[in-house]
């Protein structure tokens, strides 16, 4: 990369932090900019399909799913193909695409041309979330910027590939980051899941051959067609190839964002990049992969950011958060919380989910305030179970996870509620809280 | 509704907001495709989504009135009726309750004196808590005043924050 600036060793998606003017596309070029799109045009789709697959790179949205496989899935000489760009980020816990949209809006849509050139999509679809407006526009602002300089549109680049890229904003449902709900929005209905399969790589949008990938997902890739699929794979581990931009917020001294390397890190190092607990306080308890996952304990600081070592933790990775919570904090109001948002964030499509977040809810705030019997918190393993596994998309599923885990690990906390007449927690802090 | 008192009111979206809803068809592959983003720029204009805005829309993009509306009514941003001019979107998730979430959105709420629907009695500003977490955990608590996020605040801040915009009058909020 002659001409570029050096840039940090081990670092992918934030390699270029603090370059002037990243957001401009004279700024993004004076760093090498847009060269992996130019190399990808060299390359040829099935080269780049075989530099992802041996990147190792999964999914970032939260799924884990290998991009290379997904790219795989789509029916060859089936015509037109689409690319739909999840940045409906809204996981709580996670703000990670909020930031590569923000300071690396480019690096995202070079990523977006490489996919959709592997892909031979002609059409790429940004779906961002409608409360990312400020964000939006500014997408909107860089993708008529390329267009000005023809790496958008007909003939990218000088070549015969062209690609029209499309910014559309959501209007607030967190279903519609589930892919085949996102697919409903973009056809303009409401956000509803589909039933699987068909899988969307072989009916999507307008029922034809799509991919859903992740911003940071794609935000991978102009490094991985530049250095290579080993290099970027190289990063983490086998096991857990690359790096991950992990989202640390909660009880912690510096909240934000961190790039590192996956498997080599742990839920301790993240928590010391954070600053530590805040206010000299002891640590209780953290929820990775954002409010979907389940809860782990200090037992688990020594875990490895991999995905099987969490997974035999007994939670996930899931979309790259980090959520801190230190000894004050009160387990059954952090669960309610949680279990209001899937109720209020329910489609309301299939009954196990509409009908089981309102129970959940119910009892939740009940036992909060300390007015729930020991029958009715018994209940709360039964409510789960009917929802769990049995919900037409994850989201009934997984508006289960966190509070059942919180459960099993803080039993005592839980059973102190019952009957109590306010919360226990609470009251023990006293004036200190 | 008589007739003629409907012709005598019938109102009618602005020229360019007319006209960006006929560009905005023109991007999709089909047409039905523009319906989020169709009512985003008639929202802009009104303030809201009224029935015969929603009608407007369906016409343009040939569709029944009622796909629009059913729609409109599954996402949360669109209103359905007139707002305050500043929508406050205070987050109540995780990550910002654990920072003083609770004490923000109910400080701001008895500050600005809001009614059951959220809106201050001046029209300014309707305040909603309900909110999907606003990808912003990293500076929480935090607020969205329309399309700008304001990080780490006390109620103090906010409040500043607040009247500043209000003293700005009508136009978008600047960060």
């Amino acid at each position: 990369m002659a001409g570029a600036q050096p840039v940090p060793d081990g670092l992918v998606l934030t390699r270029y932090q603090g370059a002037p003017g990243l957001t401009t596309l004279d700024g993004y070029r004076k760093v090498g900019g847009y060269r992996g799109l130019a190399r990808a045009l060299e390359m040829g789709p099935e080269a780049i399909v075989a530099e992802v697959k041996a990147s190792g790179l999964r999914g970032r949205g939260g799924a884990a799913f290998p991009t290379g496989t997904k790219w795989g899935f789509l029916p060859q000489g089936v015509f037109p193909r689409y690319l739909a760009v999840n940045a409906d980020e809204s996981e709580p816990g996670c703000f990670k695409d909020r930031v590569l949209i923000e300071e690396y809006p480019h690096q995202l849509l070079e990523g977006v041309l490489i996919a959709a050139f592997a892909l031979q999509a002609s059409h790429a679809f940004i779906y961002i979330r409608g409360e990312y407006r400020k964000q939006r526009e500014l997408l909107e602002a860089v993708v008529r910027e390329a267009y000005r300089a023809k790496l958008v549109g007909k003939r990218i680049l000088g070549s015969e590939f062209g690609c029209e890229v499309v910014v559309h904003g959501g209007a607030g449902a967190y279903i519609c980051g589930e892919e085949t709900a996102l697919l409903d929005s973009l056809e303009g209905r409401r956000g509803q899941p589909r039933l699987k399969p068909p899988f969307p790589a072989v009916k999507g949008l307008y029922g034809q051959p799509t991919v859903v990938n992740n911003v940071e997902t794609l935000s991978n890739l102009p490094y991985i067609v530049t250095e290579g699929g080993a290099a970027y794979a190289a990063l983490g581990t086998e096991a857990s190839p690359g790096t991950r931009l992990f989202c640390v917020s909660g009880h912690v001294e510096r909240p934000g964002t961190f790039e590192v390397p996956m498997g080599r890190t742990t839920f301790r190092d993240l928590l010391e990049l954070a600053g530590g607990v805040w206010r000299g306080r002891k640590f209780k308890a953290m929820q990775p992969g954002g409010g979907s996952m389940q809860v782990l304990g200090p037992q688990h600081l020594d875990v490895p950011l991999d995905f099987k070592a969490v997974a035999d933790a007994g939670s996930s990775l899931g979309a790259g958060a980090l959520v801190v919570m230190d000894e004050t904090t009160c387990m059954v109001e952090v669960s309610r919380r949680l279990v209001d948002f899937y109720r209020h964030e329910s489609c309301g499509k299939c009954v196990p989910c509409r009908e089981g977040t309102y129970f959940e809810s119910q009892l939740m705030h009940r036992l909060e305030e300390g007015r729930a019997s020991a029958e009715e918190l018994a209940s709360l393993a039964d409510i789960c179970a009917g929802m769990d596994g049995r919900c037409f998309c994850p989201l009934g599923d997984t508006a289960t996870w966190f509070v059942m885990s919180a459960y099993r690990m803080f039993k005592d906390e839980f059973d102190a509620h019952v009957g109590a007449g306010h919360c226990p927690v609470r009251a023990g802090l006293g004036a200190a809280a | 509704m008589a007739e003629s008192e409907v012709e005598a009111s019938t109102p009618v979206l602005a020229s360019g907001t007319l006209e960006r809803l006929r560009e905005l068809r023109s991007r999709y592959p089909v047409a039905r495709s523009a319906v989020l983003p169709a009512l985003w720029v008639v929202q802009d204009e009104l303030g809201y989504l009224p029935p015969w805005a929603e009608e407007v829309v369906a016409g343009e993009l040939g569709l029944l009135p009622g796909d629009v509306a059913a729609v409109a009514s599954f996402y949360s941003m669109y209103f359905s009726r007139q707002a305050g001019r500043h929508f406050v979107q205070v987050c109540q998730n995780v990550s910002c309750a654990l920072r003083g979430a609770d004490e923000l959105l109910g400080g701001l709420r008895e500050w600005l004196k809001v009614d059951e629907h959220g809106a201050t009695p001046d029209g300014s500003f309707t305040v909603e808590g309900t909110v999907e977490c606003l990808g912003a955990c990293g500076g929480g608590p935090m607020m969205q005043v329309d399309r700008y996020s304001y990080e780490d605040l006390t109620l103090d801040s906010a409040r500043e924050i607040l009247e500043r915009i209000r003293e700005d009058g009508g136009g978008a909020a600047g960060a």
